[in-house]
């Protein structure tokens, strides 16, 4: 790995992280890699241990063994809130609004506390943020009576507001129309060109196959299959992990 | 004063005091540890399942023991109706943090109150031909009060733990806390597993009661004071599991029966709850979790 | 204008109090004095448990204890120092936010619901280790002589009612602070989705031990003059389920997302309660409170303050 040589650096680097649940093993022994800037798709069957995986780097489970290391700081024993403030943040799977609040005060509180915002600077810069996510419109609304894509337009606005380094977006789409899973592609684009790294992971594999520099493939808590969208497509591995045998 | 005669004395209340621990936590062990919902007022209950007890036996003579028998299918439509309110007020609204621990808590208090209106703060206890005897085994005594209640306690444990490991509804609500999703394949509602899951809590409390107050004399408030002795348990035994509670019941109850016997009584509310405390903080998963 | 408006009210509030105590603009019956001085214990009581309840929700079963070892503590301190009613109350404070903060330490890495049992199971141990402490009197209880009077109040009651009020005022104000301020929106945040808080960069458990802290102190200077009140403690009194009922109980109806409800919840409830137990029996009405409390979380969860609100809003 001549990461100088080729000019990208090293942002998250995964070490042989072990996962285990009492007697289940969820994620035996996996290497990931993000480079700074990159858009990282992260695929694998139902019960591969994606969720595991994000998980784990972002701190809601602690990893049983192996390393996870970030912009060359190792997490281990770090706890969420240290490595969103370190500049990691991640979208839930289920929606997981502050739903008492209203959106823009959902944005504020990692604006607050990660980004130290003054409170007067607050809902300016919520503002903006809505605009890029498209939900400025609903800025005052009370977050718990959105609609299915605004919640996760909320989500990754409330991520944005940490001003994460990198973003890990947890099934985004699922159950969203072939019309708004382009919208939040769009997002996720918009993100990624303002400098953004993401690891998107994702069942819709239109969305992770134009999303996607390089694909990452989980099975059974092993990673079976790291390359560009082609390679990975034409890994007979792949093939059997997802039609079975 | 320590002897071995005191020990062997102290054990064996310990063991027949635990099994009847069982009897009392065994409905929270179904509502809280398998079901999700945090029945504070669970003790509540049955204090409610001794008064009533205590009023036949006082009124007409009839047996504390049948009386609790005869009392555990009003006690568990009575279960059935707390759960739809507290699952239609706050459950189904993912409110039951807050309000519902507060909606138990009002439960637990409306109770102890209405007994002490009804019945005032004295303390009450049954009449039956089988309290008040005393077995001598060598140095042992074993005193009738305790010993029926403990069989009694035991038949029921083991009958609700045949239902749960046996039928198709009792591994529903083993799975309902869970696993939704397969439930909800095998073509059961958790609503209405939950329901009657807590149901049946609740129904084992009209005959621990009873229990309760064939081992000692009872009033409104000492509901309170067994709300360490279920929850201990139910945390000890991990929660859920149905063996797990007995074994904890047993260990609580020698620990107690010790602490009773060689510190005195008046320490003996908080080995529960320091237990309870010490479980909590160092080992929440129960001693047999993983 | 609107910002100045509750300091306003605070001052006149307080002054009235004066006005009353050292001045006896208007005599009134010494009863008036005990009555009121309960109902402002309750505003504390309330508003403290409210800051970890009603803001983080986090449901604290063991106010009596935090009131009680407020109180022993002063009795503690008589003992020891015959120690003046002002040197009670800064104290028995940090004692009761140790307590809070060990307390916190031990629970609050688990789910909420183990914290709201190990409250619990903390008052009962606590009230059996004060039972079985002599020097505090054990199940006997201790008496607490109390000067007759107190210069410039007059009687020590006219005192005791004032400092209450302050205490109050206080209490009411921190709870204010905390709402308003980043700590406040950090607490709500736990309430909503504990993991999304944490992950979206509120550092949880410091959060929340510092409600506990927080919260233990004010009920330690809620508990710290009873013992001065009441002339005479025992734990039965002490750690009376009154306490924690009614903690629970008027936030609640008066309404746990504001600092305005637990006010007046407390107000409203406490002052039922006084007129209560001189004209119909202290279990009757209790049992009221009981039911209501059970009535409001099932049909109106945000409180007396929520309706009004709603009120308010529909008429828009």
């Amino acid at each position: 790995m001549t990461d100088i040589s080729s000019g990208t650096e090293r942002l998250l680097d995964v070490q042989g992280v072990v996962k285990r649940f009492g007697g289940f093993t969820a994620l035996n022994g996996v290497d990931l890699h993000v480079d700074k800037g990159e858009r990282l798709g992260l695929i694998g069957p139902n019960g591969s241990g994606k969720t595991t995986m994000i998980n784990c780097i972002s701190g809601a489970l602690a990893n049983d063994d192996g390393k996870i290391v970030f912009k060359g700081v190792t997490m281990d024993g770090k706890k969420p809130n240290e490595r969103t403030q370190l500049g990691i943040a991640r979208s839930f799977q289920i929606p997981k609004p502050f739903g008492t609040m209203t959106v823009l005060e959902n944005l504020a509180i990692p604006l607050e506390y990660v980004s130290r915002t003054p409170p007067r600077q607050v809902r300016e810069k919520a503002m903006d943020i809505l605009e890029t996510i498209g939900l400025a419109e609903r800025a005052d609304q009370n977050s718990g009576s959105l609609t299915q894509i605004d919640m996760r337009r909320l989500e990754l606005a409330r991520a944005m507001a940490a001003s994460p380094d990198l973003l890990i977006s947890d099934e985004a789409m699922a159950g969203l129309s072939s019309n708004e899973v382009d919208d939040i592609l769009d997002i996720l684009f918009k993100l990624n060109e303002r400098g953004i790294t993401i690891i998107m992971i994702e069942h819709i594999m239109r969305a992770v196959m134009r999303f996607s520099e390089r694909i990452a493939v989980l099975d059974a808590g092993q990673k079976i299959a790291d390359g560009t969208p082609d390679e990975v497509v034409n890994n007979p591995e792949v093939e059997r992990a997802y039609l079975g045998e | 004063m320590f002897s071995f005669d005191l020990l062997a004395n102290a054990l064996v209340a310990g063991v027949l005091l635990g099994g009847f621990y069982a009897a009392v936590s065994l409905g929270l062990t179904v509502a809280f540890g398998q079901l999700d919902i945090v029945n504070i007022a669970h003790p509540a209950f049955v204090i409610l399942g001794s008064y009533i007890a205590y009023m036949c036996n006082s009124l007409w003579g009839f047996d504390p023991i049948l009386v609790g028998l005869l009392a555990t299918p009003v006690f568990y439509f009575i279960g059935v109706g707390v759960y739809r309110i507290y699952y239609e007020s706050f459950e189904r609204k993912g409110d039951e943090a807050l309000r519902g621990l507060a909606f138990f808590f009002g439960v637990m208090f409306i109770i102890e109150v209405g007994l002490i209106i009804a019945y005032g703060v004295d303390f009450r206890s049954v009449q039956a031909p089988y309290i008040g005897q005393n077995w001598e085994i060598g140095t042992i005594g074993i005193p009738t009060r305790m010993f029926v209640p403990f069989c009694v306690s035991i038949i029921m444990f083991l009958a609700v733990y045949l239902y749960m490991s046996r039928t198709f509804n009792g591994r529903a609500i083993m799975a309902v806390a869970q696993d939704r999703l397969a439930l909800q394949l095998m073509g059961a509602d958790p609503v209405k597993i939950k329901q009657l899951g807590f149901g049946i809590g609740i129904g084992t409390t009209a005959l621990a009661g009873a229990l309760l107050i064939i081992i000692i004399p009872v009033e409104p408030s000492v509901g309170r004071l067994y709300i360490g002795q279920v929850f201990a348990i139910a945390v000890l035994a991990g929660l859920g599991s149905i063996p797990g509670t007995l074994i904890a019941a047993i260990i609580l109850g020698i620990a107690e029966s010790l602490v009773s016997t060689f510190y005195g009584p008046s320490w003996a509310p908080a080995v529960a709850f320091g237990i309870l405390l010490l479980a909590l903080a160092f080992r929440p998963q129960g001693l047999f979790g993983r | 204008m609107k910002l100045n408006s509750f300091w306003l009210w605070a001052v006149l509030i307080a002054a009235a109090g004066a006005a009353l105590t050292i001045f006896d603009v208007i005599v009134i019956n010494k009863f008036i004095y005990f009555a009121s001085y309960v109902v402002l214990q309750y505003v504390i009581l309330a508003t403290a448990w409210n800051i970890m309840g009603g803001y983080m929700g986090y449901v604290n079963f063991g106010s009596a204890g935090f009131f009680a070892v407020g109180a022993y503590s002063s009795v503690v301190l008589y003992k020891l120092i015959q120690a003046p009613l002002l040197v009670m109350i800064p104290v028995s404070g940090i004692v009761c936010a140790l307590l809070g903060l060990g307390m916190g330490y031990l629970t609050l890495r688990l789910r909420g619901v183990f914290f709201a049992i190990a409250t619990l199971a903390m008052a009962i141990v606590l009230e059996t280790l004060i039972t079985n402490w002599e020097y505090v009197g054990g199940a006997s209880g201790a008496y607490v002589l109390r000067p007759r009077t107190i210069e410039p109040f007059g009687d020590y009651i006219e005192f005791l009612f004032f400092v209450m009020l302050i205490l109050a005022i206080f209490a009411v104000a921190v709870a204010r602070w905390v709402e308003r301020s980043k700590i406040g929106r950090g607490f709500s945040a736990i309430r909503d989705d504990e993991l999304a808080a944490e992950c979206t960069g509120v550092p949880t458990l410091k959060l929340k031990l510092l409600a506990t802290t927080i919260s233990g102190f004010l009920m330690g200077i809620a508990g710290a003059p009873f013992a001065m009140y009441v002339g005479f403690v025992e734990p039965a009194s002490a750690f009376n389920l009154v306490y924690a009922v009614n903690s629970i109980a008027m936030p609640m109806i008066g309404g746990a997302t504001t600092w305005l409800g637990p006010l007046v919840g407390a107000l409203l409830l406490g002052t039922v309660q006084q007129v209560a137990t001189v004209t119909i029996s202290s279990e009757l009405n209790l049992l009221i409170v009981g039911v209501l409390l059970v009535f409001f979380v099932i049909a109106a969860p945000d409180g007396i303050v929520g309706l009004v609100r709603k009120w308010r809003g529909g008429g828009k």
